[in-house]
């Protein structure tokens, strides 16, 4: 499996309340054991109900940042060949 | 696993709009969630009547209601039909009031009866109230 697969973009940039936190969860439920989820968007409130809706879930969010007008979200999913 | 019960007793477009945040916004925060539609709100779940609502106030016979669906359009809010597919996708569950369908003379055949996973009475909604942390009457 290449890298790239691993890593399961959401682009959420412009979305509002609940978009990011719904996009988020199909995600995750759309995952592989292994897989990096990357979320894209620009809805403030959302960058940080992620996290704590990613806490709920028992996931590790492994990247906050920042990329000119939008944040990024990086959340782990356990599993797979690691 | 937690639980959000939410009974939607209001047909009104701004409070359905409400329900289903919450709604969706439970379930992606992984709790198990409900919605018990009764009386107005159970109007909303006849077939093609779920964006009919008016606003609770400010309504002005439905200029208000128009200027406000404008004002979402443009701050990209989704649709109450994108929401409660977004709902249902995420594993949300419908309950009607068998006692509404009654007393207003509503059939299942008039309903979006592929949504609804049960009709039901308060026995069912007090049983899982009892067992949520979170409910809510809208």
């Amino acid at each position: 499996m290449s890298i790239e697969s691993d890593v399961l973009e959401i682009n959420v940039v412009g979305e509002t309340c609940p978009v990011p936190l719904v996009e988020m969860r199909k995600a995750i439920r759309k995952a592989a054991p292994g897989q990096t989820i990357k979320i894209l968007g620009t809805h403030p409130a959302s960058k940080k109900e992620i996290p704590m809706a990613a806490e709920e879930l028992g996931l590790k969010v492994i990247d906050i940042s920042d990329e000119e007008e939008m944040w990024v979200i990086t959340i782990h999913i356990p599993g797979g060949s690691e | 696993m937690n639980k959000a019960t939410l009974i939607v007793h209001s047909g009104d477009m701004d409070k359905v709009y409400s329900a289903l945040i919450i709604g969706t916004g439970a379930l992606a925060m992984g709790m198990e969630v409900s919605l018990y539609f009764t009386f107005w709100g159970l109007m909303r779940l006849k077939k093609g009547e779920l964006e009919k609502g008016a606003l609770s106030r400010m309504n002005f016979l439905g200029l208000g209601k128009w200027m406000i669906t404008r004002k979402m359009k443009q701050a990209n809010v989704r649709s109450l039909e994108e929401l409660l597919s977004d709902f249902v996708e995420l594993g949300g569950k419908i309950f009607a009031c068998d006692m509404t369908m009654q007393i207003m003379g509503i059939t299942r055949e008039e309903l979006r009866d592929d949504l609804i996973s049960e009709y039901c009475a308060v026995g069912t909604y007090i049983k899982e109230a009892k067992e949520s942390e979170i409910t809510l009457f809208i």
